[in-house]
């Protein structure tokens, strides 16, 4: 493991700072729908550029700020991050070598993976969850991938490790 | 990985049985500056964008506003006169229910987004302000929800449409009782459990009674927007719209009710009896 160039703890920080932010803000209800998961999208971006970087402390932590912001139980979302995040590293190497539109699609599995424990753990603790729409939200997300490694890419050094 | 799996379950089990209640409040508190953080830079784009108004729509505004007010203080001086009224009456029944004088205050929406599947907000007023859990919030339309967690700075709004909400509601005209629950996402209220023989109308106004003590009575709650007689079922199925705007950011009220009228879930209209 190489320590990381400044400019790349900086991207680091503030983008997961960004994505923490986007999650909630308000939307309207047409908007919610078409909305990315941009946490769990930023953090399969990141896993899958700077592998040896991304501790599951920092996944599990990601989660319990979320649930403390939204208000729900906590350790839902963290939960959720570590499996997609364990996920991720788990294939790292095969995913690297996939083309892009398969990688758009092993991005949707995660995100259907996410979604799905979700909703798994909130109808366990008796939230009120509507799921009808939620392909919607995973494909847009699925189709931000290439926009997200675009916005985010870094040198390419760091790339290849 | 199963060292924080295990940690996630444990978290969310002790946090469903309410263990953890300090730990919560320790994290809400924390996270109260990040919310008002992210509230910022949207405040200050709706800011920028009402900044960038024409004056002719500024007139325009002007002119609409000062009728609505013109019209407002005609009714309000018809209230006056019917309050003194009502005065008068209930002296006459030496009746020991007044209509009391309610603490209101005045709280925004911070923009902050909750879980889109709960139906729930955030206010800019906590506990420093001495709101408590369970107190009524209302805007200008009518009655929103509940305050269901107190913290310093903040608090939070379990709106009427949430499946976990249910308010005791009558109907204006006939006096008609029933139990309004929410239904998730969905901007619309159904009347639980109410017989196939209750006399309530499309465009009926249903109004909280008051009973159960929480919200205070005769707060607008929603208009009826669907009744469905069947005489076959054993209940009407009856849809209520809220009348308050649940979507809208705009500026919310919260009421103290006045405690010592602690009878207030004794107001039955002679009427409601059939």
């Amino acid at each position: 493991m190489k320590p990381l160039y400044f400019s790349t703890y900086l991207l680091l920080i503030l983008s997961f700072v960004f994505a923490v932010m986007l999650n909630i803000v308000p939307l309207t209800p047409t908007l919610a729908l078409i909305y990315p998961l941009w946490l769990p999208l930023i953090l399969i971006y990141w896993v899958m550029v700077l592998p040896e970087h991304i501790h599951l402390t920092l996944a599990w932590s990601l989660g319990l700020i979320i649930d403390v912001l939204h208000g729900s139980y906590l350790g839902e979302h963290s939960l959720a991050l570590c499996v997609i995040t364990f996920l991720a590293y788990r294939f790292h190497l095969q995913f690297r070598m996939f083309p892009l539109m398969q990688q758009m699609l092993f991005v949707f599995m995660l995100l259907l993976i996410y979604a799905g424990l979700l909703a798994w753990i909130q109808s366990l603790l008796k939230v009120t969850i509507q799921l009808r729409w939620l392909w919607v939200s995973l494909i847009v997300s699925a189709f931000m991938w290439p926009v997200l490694q675009k916005l985010l890419r870094i040198n390419s050094i760091d790339m290849r490790h | 990985m199963g060292f924080f799996i295990v940690l996630s379950l444990l978290l969310l089990l002790l946090d469903y049985h309410h263990y953890l209640p300090s730990l919560r409040r320790v994290l809400n508190n924390a996270a109260a500056p990040l919310q008002y953080v992210i509230d910022a830079p949207l405040r200050f784009l709706n800011k920028v964008d009402q900044g960038v108004t024409t004056q002719s729509v500024l007139r325009a505004d002007n002119i609409k506003l000062q009728s609505q007010q013109l019209f407002l203080e005609a009714k309000l001086q018809r209230f006056d006169a019917l309050e003194s009224e009502n005065r008068q009456l209930s002296q006459l029944l030496s009746a020991s229910e007044h209509l009391k004088k309610q603490r209101i205050e005045l709280a925004r929406l911070l923009l902050v987004n909750a879980d889109p599947l709960l139906n729930e907000v955030l206010l800019d007023k906590g506990q420093n302000d001495g709101v408590y859990i369970g107190q009524p919030v209302i805007d200008a339309d009518g009655i929103m929800g509940q305050v269901i967690s107190v913290d310093l700075l903040t608090s939070r709004v379990l709106l009427l449409t949430d499946f976990r909400s249910a308010i005791p509601v009558q109907d204006v005209r006939s006096d008609a009782r029933g139990i309004l629950v929410g239904r998730g996402r969905l901007a619309k209220l159904t009347l639980r459990d109410t017989p196939g023989t209750v006399d309530i109308k499309v465009n009926d106004l249903l109004v909280t009674s008051g009973l159960g003590g929480h919200y205070p009575p005769g707060y607008p709650v929603g208009l009826v927007s669907s009744v469905n007689m069947n005489v076959a079922a054993q209940f009407a199925s009856i849809q209520v719209t809220p009348s308050a705007q649940l979507n809208r950011n705009r500026p919310v009220l919260l009421i103290w009710p006045d405690k010592s009228s602690g009878a207030a879930a004794k107001v039955v209209s002679p009427h409601s009896k059939k």
